[in-house]
């Protein structure tokens, strides 16, 4: 739980110290006093207590509550070594604290990196050649021989930079180019709304800069040997840097510009069957792991514990097997927490309905939930083992929702045993809900794919909407007058030839009434505004304003159902 | 829902029209009630030692939960007198119709109860339910439980109220009628009047009942108060509040109301939720309930520093739960339960915990040892310990005789109990000392104390050194009374051992009184010179006089109570060394003690976020493939993919640009994969790296790593920073 993350800026402090240890200290003492200080690690039998102890009469600077609060570390005990090797040796901090500036091509450089990093002698230049070949046909559309040039050439000069960063790294050369480069890219303004959104994300880690944990430079990075406070001020800069600008420093590729833009549900899922998952043997040993507590997961849970599963990796599987192996003798209700349309009154309806039996409605879940409670009071033979996969889902993270499984989870004769995956799912209890709960944590990383719980989502890069609004599109249409389908015809034929225009505003009413009046379509601005009501109660268009006060007309789906929709009408024609 | 997907026979949890399935297996095969204990002993081979090992475990488990319940209910009961008295006085006044009480409806004053709980919310509950179990038993039926989550608005209040007032009434009152009070339920319009009316028909009918049926409400008074309880008080919201005190105060003078405002800040917060128009309405007195510091103190009294319980805490797990405590919740129930999970945790995992008994069983328990338990018995680190100290002979004995070892083991044990007696009566002479020395070298409580003595020889420490120093400072006055503590300490001990402990502490308190005696005779002395100052006026005699005294001070030899003082102190220092060695150094520890901390944190103090970044940041932790082995922070190109996607977007700032993430995405994959790149049809490839980008990015998603944004196409929003 985030507890032990702890967002106060104290606590964050103790990363630094925690961070310093090993050879920060010691090349700081060296420095300081010039004594040649032995090069060895701290042996793991002195305490840390007694080590913050040294590094206290060493150097005066450390304030003394940081030593305070890394007794409470120390005592807390990270530092034990753990049999079942929970990755729990990272400190709090260090994990996810602030944003800092980031270069745009950051990413591609890394990404060159690693493909590079391990035993394999490619030079270089071979190694981009595939990823690159690969993927330049796929935008060559927009005559992009030239800029490609361009960014091949950027990819040598590894750090471009805009000019704001230009004092922080020195690569002065590239920089006009990546001006010009990204020039298009700084168009888009960041609102100020969406900072807040971002921000409120971070709610927890606001804290002044001064209190933000170092970051780790990147290796190649020459400025990592940097003294302790200068890195300090710089880290202030750095804060500063990211949050002042609103400009977005992306570049502005879109997927439409792929060959493969998207792809559906099932080829995907087909695709995936294929690939062969990674490390099969590992994660069936890490799931082994698991499955030798279920026992004592049944035991606890008699004990009245419940018990919540956290870790990378789907443990829906671990669940099912968990269930099918030792609950197949005795009621269990399985809730499918990702499922889109779950609620707790789902949840609570199929216990009153088909656990107990009981036929008939409740005003309201608190009622339900009374019911529930006097029922399994009552009859203390009633036994019921709940199950739920996402406790953290979109769905039923609400404080209301929660409240009311905790106290369903509190009844003795109810056994919860859940799974949570958002970083954030331990910010959804407060102590009275945790106490509720009465959860034991497990550790259980599995690193298997989110098959199920990604399956509903509406995933960015998975062709969803297509199908559906495709068959919709035709529907409606096929219940309209020839005439009104014309006048959609075109609208969307037009929108159709406008694709390639990122900034396509619309078709503006005027130019559209007299199109369609060349096309004998309507005789009056009163007829084609009617039509377009009716439109725009099917939600087949969008009307905006445009800033000088026209009105736009857009079809709101994508190009390529567009497309396809055409088709299908020239053939119905 | 309809569709019981048992009842179709088949088993699975997959669908796209609904998401929860119940499973009722048929009753035949449905088994009534799984017997826990055989949860128990799937794990081990020594299966004939687990159903005992599971008994013992849940009666220690019971003695200690009714030792805890009594605990509470011990602290409990000043709080319940005061309340009773508070009670019972608006009580007498409302049935006599005092002045006072006619003065006070002339207000309207509603005579109200705040009650300072303290932040440790979770223990609330238990709090309140012995306040309204003992009003209950003694003075009203009428009792309401508001919490703030069922009251949003005032009509709620009401309903809730009323239905929780009516439904008592069915509960003290025979069954007869209670088809008439559940219709009046439904029907009864939520208002004052109805329930000053409701409340009417009841007093009525209890005054006219007959004795025979009044037995029920024998206890209580006579037209009992209705007290309505605010759990918490905070958290309602202040309209509601506002009203439902404006209203009752209308009604006062019909209905003996009594309010109770649970409140864990200060009691502040009445005035600053309250206008003082409203607050003017109400007649508080306030309530303390005991801190919750106190009441770990007690509860670590009770059940870690005494003999009655054979299960102790190590070192490392108590200082965890108490790290839970206090840089967490304050919740002593936590702390409750923290130790519930120590006694299963140390029952399940360690075999020999069956010899985890009280000394009567022991006998029997070590004689019916299985060979495969002495054993582990010798495998035990202290035990092994100890045979490399015994001499050849005995060495053979124990490693080699079942028997032998039986006894021995027996033998250690009964002094591992002994030890630990006596350990808690010389802690608790320690703490005698070390809590009044000034700045508390080793802490103030003696649960501070107690994990330093366990941690290891506490007198190796220098805390320990500096606190003698202080000792070796302290009055006579102090002293007197510090040894007669300890003295009581000992004598209420069982330990035989301290007979002579007690002789010698006997001896000091004689020869300090003796002191005395001589004392008056050295006081003429010092008088006289004290005369001699008082005489001189002139500066530079006095200064003079002053310098000789100091002169003499020094070189006169340790005054007698000097000497006694020191060797009162050595007398303690020597008792700690022979009584306070830590528990891991005595043989056979590991049965009575449990110490495996980590366990215990993983599962009460949680880090997921944290394991998180592990799994992402460094796959070779969990996977221990050597493929994925790298040092510093970066990762194999060969990695999981959601590591690599991961890895990637971390170079990132606010946006993050699909394309550019699928390219360098694939630019990693395709380098990872070199040697069959060419075999392959790149297109099939390039396909199928695709879909595994956009498994990984929704799985990024599924996390909460990103999120898709409208600002700009084909772009996502970052939401955490920093990291590598």
């Amino acid at each position: 739980m985030s507890r032990s993350e702890g967002s106060g800026g104290g606590r964050r402090r103790v990363l630094q110290v925690k961070f310093v240890p090993d050879e920060e200290v010691l090349k700081h003492i060296a420095d300081d006093t010039g004594i040649k200080v032995r090069k060895d690690k701290p042996q793991p039998s002195i305490s840390l207590k007694r080590f913050v102890k040294k590094l206290e009469n060493i150097s005066d600077d450390e304030p003394q509550e940081i030593l305070e609060e890394k007794n409470y570390v120390a005592t807390l005990g990270i530092c034990t070594q753990d049999p079942m090797g929970n990755g729990t040796s990272v400190s709090g901090g260090e994990v996810y604290s602030f944003q800092a500036p980031k270069r745009s091509s950051k990413m591609a450089e890394l990404a060159s990196e690693l493909a590079h990093t391990p035993e394999q002698s490619v030079a270089p230049d071979h190694s981009k050649g595939p990823g690159k070949t690969a993927k330049t046909p796929q935008s060559s559309k927009h005559s992009s021989s030239n800029k490609e040039q361009l960014r091949s050439k950027k990819k040598e000069f590894v750090s471009t930079t805009p000019y704001r960063l230009r004092k922080r790294l020195a690569a002065p050369d590239s920089c006009l180019e990546s001006e010009s480069e990204y020039s298009a890219s700084c168009s888009e303004e960041e609102d100020e709304e969406d900072q807040q959104e971002v921000s409120t994300v971070l709610s927890g880690q606001k804290t002044p800069a001064k209190t933000k944990a170092a970051p780790t430079p990147p290796p190649r990075n020459s400025l990592a040997k940097k003294n302790k406070e200068e890195k300090m001020s710089n880290l202030m800069e750095e804060y500063f840097e990211a949050h002042s600008s609103s400009k977005v420093l992306t570049s502005d590729r879109t997927l439409q510009k792929l060959r493969k833009r998207r792809l559906n549900q099932e080829t995907l899922r087909d695709l995936l069957t294929k690939a062969p998952l990674a490390y099969a043997a590992e994660i069936k040993e890490l799931n082994q792991q698991h499955e030798s507590l279920f026992s004592k997961w049944m035991l606890q849970l008699h004990l009245g514990f419940n018990i919540v599963l956290y870790g990378l990796g789907s443990k829906r599987d671990l669940l099912e097997k968990f269930r099918t192996s030792l609950l197949q003798d005795s009621v269990h209700l399985v809730v499918n927490g990702y499922f889109p349309s779950i609620t707790v009154r789902s949840i609570l309806n199929s216990i009153t309905e088909e656990v107990l039996d009981h036929i008939g409605t409740f005003r309201s879940p608190l009622d339900q939930l009374e019911f529930i409670t006097k029922r399994f009071k009552e009859d203390p033979s009633l036994e019921l083992y709940v199950l739920i996969h996402n406790l953290d889902s979109q769905m039923l993270r609400g404080e209301r929702s929660q409240q009311i499984l905790a106290q369903l989870s509190s009844l003795p004769s109810i056994y919860l045993i859940a799974s949570i995956d958002h970083i954030n799912a331990p910010l959804m209890w407060d102590q009275a809900k945790l106490s509720l709960y009465n959860w034991l944590w497990y550790e259980t990383t599995t690193f298997s794919p989110y098959v199920e719980e990604t399956s509903y989502e509406n995933s960015l890069l998975v062709q969803q909407s297509g199908s559906l609004a495709l068959s919709s599109l035709t529907h409606v249409l096929r219940s309209l007058t020839p005439n009104a389908r014309g006048i959609f015809r075109l609208l969307a034929q037009y929108q159709l030839e406008k694709k390639d225009n990122p900034s396509y505003p619309g078709l503006s009413f005027q130019d559209f009434y007299q199109q369609c009046r060349e096309a004998f379509l309507v005789n009056s601005d009163l007829t084609l505004r009617a039509q377009l009501t009716e439109f725009r109660d099917h939600k087949l268009i969008r009307t905006k304003r445009g800033a000088d006060g026209v009105e736009y007309l857009l079809i709101p789906v994508d190009d390529s159902t567009l497309t396809d929709f055409l088709e299908n009408q020239d053939e119905d024609a | 829902m309809s569709d019981n997907a048992a009842a179709r026979g088949d088993m699975s949890t997959c669908s796209v029209s609904k998401g929860c399935f119940v499973f009722k297996p048929s009753t035949k095969k449905r088994k009534l009630s799984q017997s826990t204990a055989h949860d128990f002993g799937i794990r081990n081979d020594d299966s004939e030692d687990t159903e005992l090992r599971f008994v013992t475990c849940q009666s220690l488990w019971n003695q200690i939960k009714s030792e805890t319940e009594k605990v509470q209910e011990d602290l409990n009961k000043q709080l319940l007198d005061n309340l009773m008295n508070f009670l019972s006085r608006f009580h007498s006044e409302f049935q006599e119709k005092t002045a006072e009480w006619t003065c006070r409806m002339k207000f309207r004053e509603i005579p109200t109860a705040a009650l300072v709980l303290g932040v440790n919310v979770t223990d609330h509950d238990l709090t309140f339910r012995s306040v309204s179990d003992f009003l209950q038993n003694n003075i009203t039926p009428y009792i309401a439980l508001l919490e703030a989550k069922d009251c949003p608005g005032i009509k709620n209040l009401m309903q809730k109220l009323m239905g929780q007032l009516m439904n008592c009434y069915v509960d003290v009152d025979s069954l007869e009628d209670e088809d008439y009070v559940q219709v009046s339920q439904n029907r009864i319009r939520c208002s004052m009047s109805s329930l000053i009316k409701w409340y009417e028909s009841v007093t009525k009918k209890t005054d006219s009942e007959t004795p025979s049926k009044k037995r029920t409400t024998s206890t209580h008074w006579q037209s009992p108060p209705v007290v309505v309880i605010f759990k918490d008080m905070e958290s309602f919201t202040t309209k509601v509040l506002q009203d439902f005190i404006v209203i009752c105060s209308q009604h006062i003078h019909e209905l003996p109301l009594v309010l109770i405002f649970g409140i864990a800040t200060s009691p502040m917060i009445i005035h600053r939720l309250l206008p003082h128009s409203v607050s003017s309405l109400l007649c508080i007195e306030l309530f303390q309930s005991l801190s919750c510091k106190d009441h770990l103190s007690t509860i670590i009294d009770k059940l870690l520093l005494t003999a009655q319980f054979p299960f102790k805490l190590g070192e490392k797990v108590l200082q965890v739960l108490i790290n839970i405590f206090l840089y967490h919740d304050f919740s002593v129930q936590n702390f409750i339960k923290g130790f519930q999970l120590c006694i299963v945790e140390h029952f399940y995992s360690q075999p020999l915990s069956v010899l985890c008994c009280q000394l009567a069983d022991l006998q029997k328990r070590v004689h019916s040892l299985s060979h495969d338990q002495c054993e582990n018995i010798r495998r035990l680190p202290s035990f092994r310990r100890y045979v490399e100290e015994q001499e050849s002979g005995k060495q053979v004995a124990l490693l080699t005789t079942d028997n032998f070892l039986k006894e021995e083991t027996q033998k250690l044990l009964e002094d591992l109990h002994v030890y630990h007696e006596n350990y808690v009566s010389v802690l608790r002479c320690l703490h005698v000392f070390t809590s009044s020395l000034p700045k508390y070298p080793l802490g103030k409580q003696i649960r501070e104390l107690h994990c330093a003595c366990l941690e290891n020889q506490v007198w190796e420490t220098e805390e320990y050194e500096s606190s003698l120093q202080l000792a070796r400072m302290l009055n006579k006055s102090d002293l007197v009374t510090m040894l007669q503590q300890c003295m009581e300490i000992l004598l209420s001990s069982s330990g035989k051992e301290f007979d002579k402990t007690v002789e010698k502490l006997k001896k000091f308190l004689t020869e300090f009184e003796n002191l005395e005696a001589e004392a008056f005779q050295e006081q003429d002395v010092s008088i006289s010179s004290q005369k001699e100052l008082q005489k001189k006026t002139d500066l530079y005699h006095l200064q003079k006089t002053l310098l000789e005294l100091k002169e003499s001070r020094r070189s006169k030899k340790l005054t007698k109570f000097e000497m006694l003082r020191f060797e009162v102190v050595d007398y303690i220092d020597s008792l700690v060394r022979k009584y306070l060695v830590p528990a891991d150094r005595r043989t056979l520890h590991e049965i009575l003690y449990f110490n495996t901390a980590a366990v215990l944190r993983g599962h009460l103090n949680a880090a997921p976020r944290t394991a998180l970044h592990t799994a992402l940041n460094n796959p070779h932790w969990y996977l221990k493939n050597q493929a994925l082995k790298c040092d510093g922070g970066s990762i194999s190109n060969k990695a999981p993919d959601i590591c690599i996607v991961y890895k990637l977007h971390l170079e990132c700032g606010r946006l993050i640009n699909l394309v550019d993430w699928l390219e360098a995405f694939s630019t990693v994959v395709m380098a990872g994969e070199e040697p069959n790149a060419d075999t392959a049809s790149s297109d099939q490839m390039d396909d199928i790296i695709h879909a595994r980008f956009i498994r990984a990015v929704s799985e990024l998603e599924l996390l909460g790593f990103i999120k898709p944004s409208k600002q700009k196409t084909d772009h996502v929003a970052r939401l955490t920073w920093g990291g590598c």
